[in-house]
């Protein structure tokens, strides 16, 4: 295993709504390596966005408040940590990138004014010297014309380019980790896969550690190295990117992969996982997934499965991988009793 | 901007051809014949001839209105029929009082008003928030007079801090130079009447500007509580601005951009509308000459005064539409 990055250790944000607490994120770990690429993916509303909210400790709060856990950033706990440290930290060493670039940028700044700013929040550089090393950053993310772009304001440019803008923001102070939410969600297959392309060559050149937040696989297959699956609040599985999409372990995984279209089975009706994300409360007992799932018995109703480490090293959150359940068939919620599942 | 501004200018025109037709039609309006209005009924039959033969009555409409817009254009406002004085020179010190009030009054509004809306939305729900919203709301919902009473009777009256009306102190006038008389006493290196003259704008700028400051303190807040829950300002945030730079540099300029709207309009509200206020305060406004001028029924005086107090508020929406054009770079027509 390489030097760590950042460790997640049974992170709890939960928010505090009318309607009661919500479990948004429910004891998340996973953790990030020099230099690695890891994908959390997960339908919308499974908690991969709060998760990387929380690291930045940008939770909107109220309503958010992280309840538990740690957040190991380079060794420190980022948990514990004071605004003031994670002032310094943001942007400097952790960078962040979001889903809709069109109103990611402020309409009312240029592009310049933008860029220099994130350069001299961290950086005691001249407003001369910001503005050149904001041009050389628009020019590595591959922007045309970067001297005049500079001067230009967000609406002036294209939703691609507003994405590459953020991403020389998030890459101004050199990070050791760049967050990017869902960063080619709201963009053009074609301008997609060019945003990808440069998140991997400045992963490749300034060995930047990226967490990359997307329920799109195709994307977990372009850039990750190693995936964490996410389904209403928890980890459900962890493995790497190939291991994950060759041989998935818990049937939502499986149901992901089953559901992408493939060009070769036109005649066949898509696959969708049935039901929806289920209404997340504090102290629901049983597998969150267990109403969707067609491999369900009565255990999983029952009590909650914990992450089941596999030979590989893969990890699944499912009695299917229980040594007991393994042992006799899957349909003995009987023989379950007194196991470690928790 | 130089295309928009010049439309801008030239939608200026069916306005003011709108402006001048309504205050036209004034005279017009009124039942029965206005020269027989004018003087009264006890009126002789020559009288009202010579009356109509000098305001042009008796020639027909379009003839009155292309005379009365050709005059306008040249300036000529017309003749008081009290004081027999042209209104145009008439005019000028009842506008610069009411400016010099409304100029102050806003001033008060605009700078308690924006920051106690920035700090509530910062503060949200905090004791500070609850107090300055409870403010704002008794502000918005006194009557004016009452307000204005209030602080004669607490500031003039009883504590004696601050002159209970008019602009100067009357037993010692000053010899105007531009009617703006905070402007005229510094003109005259005069600093005891600078100061004697803001404390006399004190009180009605404060009854003035209440209630505009109410609602720029609430627009404020909620255009700024709106902002901070914006993407490009968890942008900033992400790139570990500190909570200074994010309030003042980020959102307030994005949340200015109602609350502009709002202090124009109050603005030529407060230009056209104080009435009351320049009543109680005796403060020698266009409000009060228009008022006195319908008691007097000095029609001539009624008309021109309301197209004034019109225009300004045309040309106060245009100021604040050109710099919707500087604040934001979007707006281009």
């Amino acid at each position: 295993m390489p030097d760590m990055v950042l460790r997640l250790k049974d992170l709890q944000t939960h928010f505090f709504t009318d309607h009661g607490e919500v479990p948004a994120v429910d004891r998340v770990s996973f953790s990030v390596g020099k230099g690695e690429v890891v994908g959390i993916v997960g339908e919308s509303g499974c908690g991969k966005s709060v998760t990387s909210l929380s690291i930045m400790q940008l939770v909107p709060s109220p309503p958010g408040k992280i309840i538990g856990g740690e957040i190991q950033f380079k060794g420190e706990d980022l948990v514990q940590a004071s605004p003031k440290r994670m002032k310094q930290l943001r942007g400097n060493e952790i960078a962040m990138i979001f889903q809709e670039p069109m109103t990611s940028l402020n309409p009312l700044f240029t592009i310049g004014n933008q860029l220099q700013e994130a350069i001299r929040i961290h950086r005691k550089v001249t407003k001369k010297q910001a503005r050149i090393q904001a041009i050389d950053l628009l020019n590595q993310v591959g922007i045309p014309r970067a001297e005049a772009i500079i001067d230009e304001y967000p609406h002036q440019l294209s939703g691609g380019m507003r994405q590459r803008v953020m991403i020389a923001m998030a890459m101004s102070c050199h990070p050791d980790l760049l967050i990017a939410d869902e960063p080619t969600t709201a963009l053009d297959v074609t301008i997609q896969a060019q945003i990808l392309r440069l998140m991997k060559q400045l992963n490749e050149e300034n060995n930047t550690a990226i967490l990359l937040i997307t329920h799109d696989l195709g994307v977990v297959a372009e850039l990750c190295d190693r995936v964490v699956v996410m389904y209403a609040g928890q980890v459900v599985e962890r493995g790497t990117m190939r291991e994950i999409l060759k041989q998935p372990k818990h049937p939502y995984t499986k149901g992901l992969i089953r559901s992408l279209p493939k060009l070769s089975e036109r005649e066949q009706k898509l696959y969708s996982i049935p039901g929806t994300v289920p209404r997340l409360g504090v102290g629901q007992v049983g597998c969150r997934f267990a109403p969707r799932c067609e491999m369900a018995f009565t255990r999983c109703f029952q009590e909650n499965p914990a992450l089941y480490e596999l030979e590989n090293g893969q990890t699944a959150r499912c009695f299917l991988y229980d040594e007991i359940e393994r042992e006799g068939h899957p349909d003995g919620g009987k023989t379950s009793i007194g196991s470690k599942g928790t | 901007m130089a295309a928009y501004i010049s439309r801008r200018l030239l939608m200026l025109i069916p306005v003011l051809i709108g402006m001048t037709l309504i205050t036209f039609s004034i005279v017009h309006l009124i039942p029965g014949n206005p020269a027989q209005t004018i003087l009264g009924e006890s009126a002789t039959e020559t009288a009202i001839k010579n009356l109509e033969e000098s305001m042009g009555l008796n020639k027909p409409y379009p003839i009155q209105y292309s005379i009365y817009v050709t005059d306008l254009l040249q300036g000529d406002l017309g003749t008081s029929l009290r004081s027999k004085a042209p209104i145009s020179k008439e005019i000028w010190p009842y506008i610069a009082a009411t400016f010099e009030l409304t100029l102050f009054a806003m001033i008060f509004a605009v700078v308690i008003g924006v920051n106690a809306g920035i700090i509530s939305a910062w503060k949200q729900n905090s004791w500070f928030d609850f107090l300055a919203m409870l403010v704002a709301l008794i502000g918005v919902s006194m009557p004016i007079f009452w307000l204005a009473l209030m602080e004669q009777w607490i500031f003039a009256q009883e504590l004696g801090w601050l002159p209970a009306y008019g602009r100067q102190n009357n037993r010692d006038p000053m010899e105007a130079i531009t009617h703006f008389y905070v402007l005229d006493a510094m003109l005259h290196l005069d600093f005891s009447r600078i100061i004697g003259i803001l404390k006399h704008l004190i009180l009605p700028s404060i009854a003035l500007g209440t209630i505009p400051m109410a609602i720029i303190a609430r627009m404020t807040r909620s255009s700024m509580l709106e902002v901070m829950k914006s993407d490009y300002i968890r942008t900033v945030r992400a790139k570990g601005a500190g909570q200074f730079l994010v309030i003042y540099k980020h959102a307030l300029k994005n949340a200015m951009i109602p609350v502009l709207t709002v202090i124009g309009l109050q603005t030529g509200v407060l230009l056209g509308g104080a009435i009351l206020t320049e009543t109680i305060f005796s403060w020698p406004g266009i409000g009060r000459y228009i008022y006195e001028a319908i008691n007097y029924r000095d029609y001539p005086v009624i008309q021109s005064g309301i197209l004034v107090v019109a225009f300004i508020f045309v040309i106060i929406n245009l100021i604040v539409d050109l710099l919707y054009t500087y604040i934001d770079p979007r707006v281009k027509y």
